[in-house]
């Protein structure tokens, strides 16, 4: 069993590592490895600050989604809860799209559709929270009920103010909602790896909690965990990180869904390895996806969200037929 | 040593005790509150008026770890939405006593224990889902052993089970009571108490009935009043009563 984890991470590891030595490589102009790193110009120029920084982006919030998906996933017990079913991703839609439609944007450079979006996520934690703790204890079940309720009300505004917006302004909005990944600066990299590292590696280290609460909330009280306090914890875990990458991608759908489905098959359902095998998998596949959307039309690109959807969906529907094939057939 | 609980919302005026090791079994018609009771020894409903102790603590105040130590809890069927492997169901028994991330070679030795005596070896390594009905129950019973309790609290543990392996789980709870383990359990199969318990708690519309030893609580009147049926007690193994109905 051990040599399984070992293989099943260094496997994870590794394709992550291939991925982000070729994706750079890959694009509508073609750059060359030597020229890229003798300094020559504009190979230099394209590998260090257009491609780098996005790739380092797409992996950073691949791995982020497919781990907080992991996570809400085992909170409601669920296989197919995402980030939305708990709220979250509405929650941070409507910020952003509230600081298109105010104008709050327009002032200043200052990033203001990333705090709006990440404001609007911790705002709606808070509420669901709220909602979902009956007296001083919180159930899957409470949890579950009260996301679904605010991302509902959320869409619904989110609607409304898309209505009521400028031609301009609806632009925006649904380039934003569509998901997509943009170059940054290294240092917005630096301050979104400081928020996700933490969170993914202390979600990985408490592993075995997630597999008891994914059984159930009375079989991981009868061994000794704290239920409300550990479904709290996992539900903050996997809002901070869903928040921040939000915040700068806009909501990508899928990764959250697909790399657990995907891993759980051949690993199984420990959390202990499912979930940094899923950080490093998802990191993979968005990274993946997003070289994709860079070149498949070049030089104009897709929006990645649009591209793990065209890949998710097909690929959701053949796991669920082939899963119905050795359980119900 | 005791428990003693005095009413929840399903339950009104029942105070028990369990003082000493040995099988107890909880029976009663549906509705009777037999598994709303065992919930409630297992700390795992909080909305219950009077006092539940556990060594002379009310089991709330327990810290819960401490408390799983101690007593573990079979609940009466476990549906898994992902894919764990029977024997990664029996590890999470070991939760209490693990502090790292992953179990250690004494608590493997403790799993491979608990799987051995119910017998449950032999698919180890399969997904839970893909197991029948009876042997989910053999496996969630091994991991509740290999929580090494003092106090097992078991819902309806036979259900599920073919003749031979009822009447192995009932042996085998019997003979970890005789080494000093105290078990509850809820039953519909009156005749499998009948046989193997110590002592019978008998519940009905949340009050308790009868309480003592199989002959003194498994009587045809009582039985005929609680459980509106008429049957016959014939003499059984042991002299204990056995129950023949539906004639």
């Amino acid at each position: 069993m051990a040599v399984k984890h070992s293989t099943a991470l260094a496997g994870s590891v590794a394709l992550l590592w291939a991925v982000l030595c070729i994706m750079p490589f890959l694009g509508s102009t073609s750059i060359h490895f030597g020229r890229a790193f003798a300094g020559v110009s504009p190979d230099k120029e394209i590998f260090l600050y257009a491609r780098l920084p996005r790739i380092l982006l797409s992996a950073i919030a691949g791995g982020g989604l497919a781990v907080a998906g992991v996570l809400f996933q085992a909170l409601v017990r669920d296989a197919l809860a995402t980030p939305f079913t708990l709220g979250i991703s509405s929650g941070s839609a409507l910020g952003a799209v509230m600081a298109i439609c105010f104008g709050w944007s327009a002032a200043t450079s200052f990033p203001v559709v990333w705090v709006a979006a990440f404001a609007g996520a911790s705002v709606t934690v808070v509420l669901v929270m709220w909602l979902a703790a009956v007296g001083r204890r919180m159930s899957s079940f409470t949890l579950l009920l009260s996301g679904v309720t605010i991302n509902s009300i959320c869409l619904a505004l989110i609607l409304f103010l898309h209505y009521l917006a400028n031609f301009g302004q609806s632009f925006a909005i649904v380039r934003w909602l569509v998901g997509g990944i943009d170059t940054v600066e290294y240092s917005t990299l630096a301050w979104l790896a400081v928020v996700i590292a933490p969170a993914v590696i202390y979600t990985c280290l408490r592993g075995r909690d997630w597999n008891l609460l994914s059984v159930g909330e009375d079989w991981a009280a009868a061994r000794g965990i704290s239920v409300s306090r550990l479904i709290l914890t996992g539900y903050l875990l996997g809002s901070l990180i869903t928040g921040s990458v939000t915040a700068l991608t806009g909501p990508i759908g899928f990764v959250g869904l697909i790399v657990p489905h995907a891993l759980r098959t051949r690993l199984g359902a420990d959390h202990r390895i499912l979930l940094p095998c899923s950080f490093f998998a998802g990191a993979a596949f968005l990274a993946i996806c997003d070289t994709i959307a860079r070149i498949v039309i070049a030089p104009t690109e897709v929006p990645v969200g649009v591209i793990t959807a065209l890949i998710g969906g097909p690929f959701f529907i053949w796991l669920l037929r082939s899963k119905r094939k050795s359980l119900w057939l | 040593m005791g428990i003693r609980l005095g009413g929840a919302e399903i339950l009104s005026g029942v105070s028990l005790d369990f003082e000493s090791a040995g099988l107890t079994a909880i029976v009663g018609p549906n509705g009777a509150g037999k598994s709303t009771l065992l919930s409630i020894l297992a700390g795992l409903r909080d909305g219950y008026t009077g006092e539940c102790q556990y060594n002379g603590r009310e089991v709330s105040a327990w810290k819960r770890r401490a408390f799983a130590r101690e007593v573990s809890f079979v609940p009466q069927s476990l549906q898994l939405e992902f894919p764990f492997t029977a024997e990664q169901v029996v590890f999470m028994g070991r939760t209490p006593f693990c502090d790292g991330l992953f179990e250690s070679p004494e608590d493997a030795i403790e799993v491979e224990r608990a799987m051995r005596i119910t017998d449950t070896l032999a698919f180890r390594h399969r997904d839970f889902g893909t197991l029948s009905g009876g042997e989910r129950q053999r496996v969630v019973l091994a991991g509740a052993l290999a929580q090494q309790p003092r106090t097992l609290l078991l819902d309806e543990p036979a259900t599920f089970l073919d003749l031979k392996h009822q009447v192995e789980i009932y042996r085998l709870l019997r003979d970890l009571c005789r080494e000093g383990l105290r078990a509850l359990v809820v039953t519909h199969d009156i005749n499998l108490a009948a046989a193997f318990a110590d002592r019978v708690v008998m519940l009905s519309g949340g009050r308790l009935i009868a309480d003592g030893s199989v002959r003194s609580t498994l009587t045809r009147e009582r039985i005929a009043a609680v459980f509106g049926l008429n049957v016959e007690l014939h003499e059984g193994r042991e002299s204990r009563p056995w129950i023949v109905y539906g004639g």
